[in-house]
């Protein structure tokens, strides 16, 4: 990272620090909804855009990780910090099956893609059949006083789920830009240009890719854990449907897949691009359902089509900040 | 539990699962050449349910006269869609072309949405409630039309591949991108055409299905997943194993809605999907590549 970098990247972190005094409720849950992509994306971008595989079903974790905080905390009243090992531990167990059957059966490209979609299918319709989580009829957590601030049982104002988020994303910022220069940054890449010279070369190219897995699936399910206290209701119908899959996703693919910032960057453009529309068809009078996502589809459409990388490796080298891909 | 039920609800599973089958064939001939996963596929079948809802309310178009126009109109698409906006993409990673297909799903789910709103359409027919009886065994008259269709399609696309010189081309380029341009093959168009093709057994097999089931907008991306499902077990690229893939999800859907419930039917098809993907990822007819 270049000084110009770290200046621009203190400057954006204090500004989301302040954000919160000059915000309206409104702004804050825009906000809250970005830094919550912005780091799923940063968890799948991981596994897809540092060791180069490609999961279609990072809703199984982001599902798994909620239902398994929300669960104890509904039944045993067992707060989020505590639960949210539980969580981690079941998606990384997850993550770790799924990573060892496919990559000791040589799965992998396209077949892993639809392994994962599989199992986050196999998994969406097995939890409608568990009763004790709430089946397909949901699962719903006591919305307690929002003024109180009970940061042990994350029940608060919208302000602390904000910098909750926005600690969660910094912090996964931080770990994948230590992870890029770590070893196993290197093997990752290493793997996901070629994975034969890769394999050539000594790397131990299962090892890393369960590391790849791992952590992508632990990030994930904390999101998961996040998601359930700050919505306070999941239904398997939403959050292991294959569309949270791809919302993840997106943020990634259209900043820029294996980059530090594009996650945030893509996350920020979407998620705003998306309240934009509403809003102007709000101001035009236009009710008819489907209207925003066509606008949508066509936007993702064209950044696919013109922007190959995505938005932030142009940018980034208009700023000159030289980010690697 | 009657074994008459069993046997009928087997019957009725394998004439539906031809008609997946059909549906599933037209992604896998466009994986086998283009090798690009098409994720709007369910949304194409559903568009095609749409055509014939229309076609028969407006002209009182039988779904199965509807077949010819739809399919042509898809055949154009279809086409277009890859000579305009895939083409560019084959030789992008493989995200790119998911994200791609699925801004193209998400565009086509919405408009059908907006057109159609979030109702339920279907097409009624008076021989969708008449049936063959075989002794104790029932064989639905719309179901029977629309298996035998599916495997007439099938056959036809079989025959075209097998003897005709374009059929010959397209798989040239399939086995070897390179060596058929040395050859002096267009490659780009007859992936076009290939797309094309796919796309005309999606029409055949939502002209199909719409005699079966009512659609709505969302059906979609379910159908888009059960046809990954098919060709997977059956193996990606293999034509015949389209056909039984279909005929086994058919199969095991029914069966799991008659034995366990019937929302549990599809973690059924996925159950096999993974354990096709874990032992013989190359589908059960695919060859190893």
């Amino acid at each position: 990272m270049n000084a110009r970098a770290a200046v621009l990247l203190a400057v954006l972190a204090v500004l989301l620090l302040l954000l919160p005094a000059v915000a309206n409720s409104y702004v804050l849950s825009v906000a809250t909804l970005i830094l919550f992509f912005a780091y799923a994306g940063q968890a799948w971008n991981v596994m897809m855009g540092f060791a180069g595989q490609l999961s279609l079903g990072h809703s199984l974790y982001v599902g798994v990780g909620a239902y398994a905080a929300a669960g104890l905390f509904f039944h045993y009243g067992i707060g989020p910090w505590a639960g949210i090992w539980v969580a981690i531990a079941l998606c990384v167990a997850l993550g770790a099956a799924i990573g060892f059957l496919a990559f000791r059966f040589g799965i992998s490209g396209v077949y892993f893609a639809l392994l994962t979609i599989a199992f986050a299918e196999f998994t969406r319709i097995g939890f409608d059949h568990i009763d004790w989580l709430g089946g397909p009829g949901g699962l719903f957590l006591k919305v307690a006083q929002r003024e109180a601030l009970d940061l042990a049982n994350l029940r608060g104002p919208p302000a602390m789920f904000y910098y909750v988020m926005l600690a969660l994303t910094a912090a996964a910022f931080g770990l994948c830009a230590w992870l890029l220069r770590s070893r196993a940054g290197y093997y990752w890449r290493a793997i996901r240009e070629d994975e034969q010279a890769a394999q050539a070369l000594g790397i131990n190219t299962f090892r890393w890719k369960m590391l790849a897995v791992v952590v992508s699936s632990a990030m994930t399910a904390v999101a998961g854990v996040f998601f359930a206290f700050y919505y306070n209701n999941l239904f398997p119908e939403q959050i292991f449907h294959i569309s949270r899959s791809i919302e993840i996703i997106l943020g990634p693919v259209i900043g820029g897949v294996g980059t530090l910032f594009g996650p945030v960057l893509g996350a920020a453009v979407l998620t705003i691009l998306a309240d934009a529309i509403t809003e102007v068809l709000a101001a035009l009078g236009v009710e008819i359902p489907g209207v925003k996502q066509v606008f949508y589809g066509v936007v993702l459409l064209v950044v696919v089509m013109f922007l190959p990388h995505g938005i932030w490796p142009p940018l980034a080298r208009k700023l000159g900040l030289g980010e690697r891909s | 539990m009657s074994p008459d039920l069993i046997v009928n609800v087997v019957i009725a599973g394998l004439l539906t699962g031809l008609v997946y089958g059909l549906m599933a064939l037209g992604l896998s001939v466009i994986f086998g050449v283009v090798r690009v996963v098409n994720f709007a596929h369910g949304e194409m079948m559903t568009i095609a349910m749409y055509a014939a809802v229309v076609l028969f309310a407006a002209l009182r178009l039988d779904p199965f006269l509807a077949v010819l126009p739809v399919a042509a109109a898809f055949f154009a698409f279809g086409y277009l869609l890859q000579a305009g906006l895939i083409n560019p993409f084959i030789t992008r990673p493989e995200h790119s072309q998911f994200m791609l297909l699925v801004a193209v799903a998400i565009i086509m789910v919405n408009l059908l949405l907006m057109v159609f709103g979030p109702d339920a359409r279907n097409v009624q027919v008076d021989y969708q409630l008449e049936s063959y009886a075989l002794g104790p065994l029932l064989f639905d008259k719309a179901r029977v039309f629309a298996s035998a269709t599916a495997v007439l399609a099938s056959a036809a696309l079989f025959a075209f591949f097998r003897f005709t010189r374009t059929g010959q081309a397209i798989r040239a380029c399939a086995d070897n991108y390179l060596g058929a341009k040395v050859v002096g093959l267009n490659v780009r168009r007859y992936y076009a055409l290939t797309f094309g093709i796919g796309s005309a057994c999606v029409a055949v097999a939502g002209c199909m299905m719409i005699l079966l089931v009512d659609v709505t907008p969302v059906l979609g991306p379910a159908y888009t997943l059960l046809a990954f499902v098919i060709v997977i077990v059956g193996g990606l690229g293999s034509m015949g194993g389209a056909l039984l893939g279909g005929v086994l999800i058919g199969v095991s859907e029914a069966l799991a809605g008659l034995f366990i419930a019937p929302s549990a039917k599809s973690m059924f098809s996925f159950a096999l999907l993974i354990l096709v993907l874990l032992f013989r990822p190359q589908g059960l007819l695919g060859r190893r590549s």
